[in-house]
């Protein structure tokens, strides 16, 4: 069960050196610009800045490889299924229609189809790179207190800070839980039928939610003991004071999310139309 | 909001999320469709909410999910995380109906918990999540209506059953309210 998951990789580099705080702010500043856009310009644009942004966080493609094949699969898959459910949806979009191929159906090739296709992968891959490098450069522990920072409760920060801390204790005893059922002759793999495979799974969960809803119950008396939630505030261990360069950073992704707000939607429309 | 949570809420919607995500990662159960599975979280998320009430279950939802979504996809689908929150809260909003911390989950408790739990995905994998889709993603509206009803017919039924048994299995964990006698 050696599943690899993303988690912080420590290296010295200027966005590794940026808060907490300004790393979440940026990310969500990219992930409205991001999301809000369909304008292929500023699509091609986000996306060469997303690399500059890699190639200056000196993390290494290889060290993120797996994760990078779990997409491109999932991005390829999903481009095919909107074909096959929707093989005329970008002659809806752009209202022209260019047949490249006459194929039997409603399946002609448009140009117009193929340059959607090419938007949506482009927006796949503008919002990847820098959702990877937040969760690849940013501390865990400091990442509660950026939330903090930004203005949500200190207690739901706290809350997320205890899910980050507590993932890999949950991920051990569903580890342990899993190979003691298995001991026990309980089959998980795929030669069991449906049935009892659900029967199966529901013997290692049930302990696994049980032992958890015990460990709620030790940890939450024992934050009570030390008084916590008794001020409107509190301190952060893994709190830094904003920089120079963060000011820059909130500042660079602020202009970038004006720029591409005005240019999508200066022609009143969210698509960058080249077929009229 | 921040007045009203007591710490043990707050210490349930982070523990729970760490078992969402790890239920999430490891307890799926292939369907045989591709890229559907029975989510065992789901029916884990429908036992918080009825446990800890509406705050938790929908933040259990919302911050597991995305928290999913980054660390195993490496990015995070909102429309759908914002779903999952959703079906948190509405679950949650029936946590008083049942009162299990009584040791009682019999067969009307059942039936409200079902109950909450269809509406709340219904609702919530049926229609929120595909025109969220639309909306933000611009995706064919069959495409994503067919995914979400896939999706969400799963989801119901892992929910029904599987959820089900948890908080009949919680409940007898509890001592009855009137299990004591008077010895004469």
């Amino acid at each position: 069960m050696a599943v690899e998951m993303l988690s912080f990789i420590d290296r010295k580099s200027p966005i590794h050196q940026l808060t907490g705080a300004t790393k979440l702010v940026c990310f969500l500043l990219w992930s409205f610009a991001a999301m809000l856009t369909y304008d292929t310009r500023i699509l091609v644009l986000l996306f060469i800045a997303s690399l500059l942004i890699f190639k200056i966080s000196k993390i290494k493609v290889r060290e993120i490889a797996f994760i990078l094949i779990l997409i491109l699969t999932f991005l390829l898959i999903n481009n095919i299924a909107i074909y096959v459910f929707a093989p005329q949806q970008g002659v809806a979009i752009y209202g022209t229609k260019h047949i490249l191929l006459q194929l039997v159906g409603n399946y002609d090739v448009t140009a117009e189809q193929l340059f959607y296709h090419l938007n949506i992968t482009l927006k796949y891959f503008v919002v990847i790179p820098a959702a990877l490098l937040f969760i690849v450069t940013t501390n865990p522990s400091e990442f509660a207190s950026s939330l903090n920072r930004i203005g949500v409760s200190y207690r739901i920060a706290y809350a997320v800070s205890i899910a980050l801390r507590y993932i890999p204790d949950i991920q051990r005893d569903y580890r342990t839980i899993a190979l003691a059922q298995q001991a026990r002759g309980v089959d998980l793999s795929r030669k069991e039928k449906l049935p009892t495979r659900i029967k199966n799974a529901a013997s290692i969960v049930l302990p696994l939610i049980f032992s958890s809803l015990d460990r709620i119950e030790i940890i939450s008396n024992v934050m009570d003991l030390r008084g916590f939630g008794k001020n409107k505030k509190r301190t952060w261990y893994r709190n830094r004071p904003f920089q120079k360069g963060d000011y820059i950073a909130i500042s660079l992704l602020l202009l970038l999310l004006i720029i591409s707000l005005v240019v999508t939607f200066y022609d009143g429309n969210r698509f960058y139309n080249p077929f009229v | 909001m921040s007045r009203g949570i007591t710490t043990k809420t707050i210490v349930a919607i982070g523990i729970g999320t760490a078992v969402f995500v790890i239920l999430n990662r490891f307890a799926a159960i292939p369907t045989g469709v591709p890229n559907t599975n029975f989510q065992t979280s789901y029916a884990f998320l429908a036992l918080m909410a009825i446990l800890f009430g509406p705050v938790a279950g929908g933040l259990i939802g919302f911050i597991g999910h995305a928290l999913t979504d980054a660390i195993v996809w490496g990015s995070v689908w909102w429309s759908w995380v914002i779903v999952s929150g959703f079906v948190g809260v509405v679950i949650g909003l029936f946590a008083n109906k049942i009162n299990i911390e009584d040791g009682t989950f019999g067969g009307k408790e059942i039936f409200t918990f079902n109950i909450a739990q269809v509406v709340a995905q219904a609702v919530g994998w049926f229609i929120v999540a595909p025109v969220l889709d639309i909306l933000i993603y611009a995706e064919p509206a069959n495409k994503v209506f067919l995914q979400g009803i896939v999706a969400g017919a799963f989801n119901i039924l892992t929910a029904g059953v599987l959820g089900t048994l948890l908080l009949v299995a919680y409940a007898k964990t509890r001592s009855k309210s009137d299990s004591l006698d008077l010895d004469l």
